[in-house]
């Protein structure tokens, strides 16, 4: 095979099963056996330019990181994306047990309130160097939302497609851009396998399908962030939500990379994952000591996680076994649960994953996986203004009064007799 | 009218560029058999050392991935559709 031609700080493609090596086009599968291609970098290089002064000069955006993310030049999409608050959570630590917490809170992501826009820039940002004018994605909603503002923000057109059953504010926000939604009578799996055919008809930029080994790499920056945010130090415990697998296995690789360009001191840590027990292909084979999992169909409210053939999932389950992690899942109710918990101690309202996150949080500091008297960190990827049918009838209710002080103060004084019973 | 099995971009170097191949097989596992007879080297892709089908490969029957059927004894009739698709990213 002729040299493969240098692009920035990005080398090649290359299987992840096999090592063979392609050139830096939108394609994502191995010709030989189908293994997922990944972005080879040239670390010696990054290692002389990517410092920790040269960080602390560039704008608080991910692209501070841009030597470890994969684009030949400048970024031309998404250039406000990333970090987001680190929030430390005494008030929840309390509740679940844990000596420190931390949240780091994508549910305010730039511009469409999750993790999705890390991905999106990068995935929009590489197809607009290799020339594509239309982008596209297979979506559980989040994806969809952030496609469509970012190709509307950029000038680019966007075909989405989504399961027919998503939360109406996921739908909404699509369409407001402008973008082509296609709804498809399937759940996610379903969605996936018809975008896989259309991929390979059609020539666009499919962001989680030819475009997917630079799609996926923009999650790593949410594990720098935490990095940098910690006073560049590795958590001992993060834990992730998962779908795919593919936010958990960047966030391990992030923490990888760092030490290998020198930014953080190797330490000991566990990358510890969520799912929800409707959808739990990934914890079920874990905890089962299996290192491959059985596809299901899912049936959660968490729709954003409702992956039943999870693309990433023998790879999460390998980050288990390498970091020492451990997984779990929640019921509906669990879910829901969590919530409610994260947004009365920390004041953030997370989506269903968020709820996941926390629930399955809990369930593992409580077993003792995570040691009461270490520190972790929660990912928290979504909003919970996107999923407020999955909590409509549980946040409680108003109270309607007319616009009198009688009125009201008949009310405070039932609550005082309730309270003194 | 016989069983359709759509080939994969990756895959349409082998079957000089072939999108849909017919094949008289009765169950996926001869229906990849079929396909090595008349285009060599398609096997190995597919299936692993052990002959099981390779983890980012998924095989559909009419749309229902073969892990919830029988696997590769999943049997064929006269106008299925057999997909093989690698497995994507999440959303």
């Amino acid at each position: 095979m002729p040299k493969l031609k240098q692009q920035g700080f990005m080398k090649a493609l290359q299987c992840r099963e096999c090592g063979r090596e392609y050139p830096l086009e939108a394609r994502h599968v191995c010709e030989f056996d189908f293994g997922p291609l990944e972005v080879a970098y040239d670390y010696a290089k990054i290692k002389s330019k990517l410092t920790r002064a040269a960080i602390a000069k560039r704008p608080h955006s991910m692209w501070r990181y841009r030597e470890l993310l994969p684009v030949a030049k400048a970024p031309t999409v998404g250039l406000e994306v990333g970090f987001t608050p680190l929030i430390k959570a005494d008030r929840l630590a309390k509740r679940l047990g844990i000596r420190e917490l931390w949240i780091k809170n994508d549910a305010v992501n730039y511009p469409t309130l999750s993790f999705k826009d890390r991905v999106v820039s990068v995935a929009l940002s590489r197809a607009r160097e290799l020339g594509y004018e239309t982008v596209a994605c297979a979506s559980t909603g989040n994806l969809a939302n952030s496609v469509a503002a970012n190709a509307a923000a950029s000038g680019m057109k966007a075909f989405v497609f989504i399961p027919h059953d998503l939360e109406k504010g996921k739908v909404i926000n699509s369409l407001i851009y402008g973008a082509n939604v296609i709804s498809i009578k399937g759940h996610y799996d379903e969605v996936n396998r018809l975008c896989a055919e259309i991929a390979g008809k059609y020539d666009w930029a499919f962001v989680n399908v030819n475009m997917r080994p630079y799609y996926a790499e923009g999650s790593k920056s949410q594990g720098f962030e935490i990095l940098e945010q910690l006073g560049w130090k590795i958590p001992r415990h993060t834990v992730v939500p998962m779908a795919s697998g593919s936010l958990l296995t960047k966030i391990h690789k992030s923490y990888q990379e760092f030490i290998k360009v020198g930014l953080v001191k190797k330490s000991n840590y566990s990358v510890h994952g969520a799912q929800a027990t409707g959808c739990s292909p990934i914890s079920t084979a874990h905890r089962a000591g299996q290192d491959f999992f059985k596809p299901v169909k899912p049936d959660t409210i968490a729709k954003s996680l409702a992956i039943g053939t999870p693309a990433d999932g023998f790879y999460a389950l390998k980050v288990f076994k390498e970091t020492g992690g451990a997984s779990d899942d929640v019921t509906d109710d669990e879910i829901r649960e969590g919530i409610k918990l994260l947004a009365e101690t920390e004041g953030i309202f997370s989506e269903t994953a968020g709820g996941v996150t926390v629930g399955v949080a809990k369930k593992l500091i409580a077993s003792g996986a995570i040691p009461a008297d270490d520190s972790a960190v929660l990912c928290i990827t979504g909003n919970g203004l996107k999923t407020l049918d999955a909590v409509e009838n549980h946040a409680g209710r108003t109270r309607n009064i007319s616009p009198s002080l009688r009125e009201f103060d008949a009310l405070l004084d039932r609550d005082k007799t309730l309270t003194a019973k | 009218m016989p069983v359709q099995i759509r080939i994969p971009t990756p895959l349409r170097k082998l079957t000089h560029d072939e999108e849909i191949v017919e094949t008289s097989a009765e169950t996926v596992g001869t229906a990849i058999t079929d396909l090595e007879s008349r285009f060599p080297g398609i096997q190995e892709r597919l299936l692993d050392e052990e002959g099981q089908v390779r983890r980012f490969v998924n095989v559909y029957v009419n749309e229902e991935d073969i892990r919830f059927l029988q696997e590769k004894d999943t049997p064929l009739k006269d106008g299925d559709e057999v997909s093989i698709i690698p497995a994507i990213a999440g959303g």
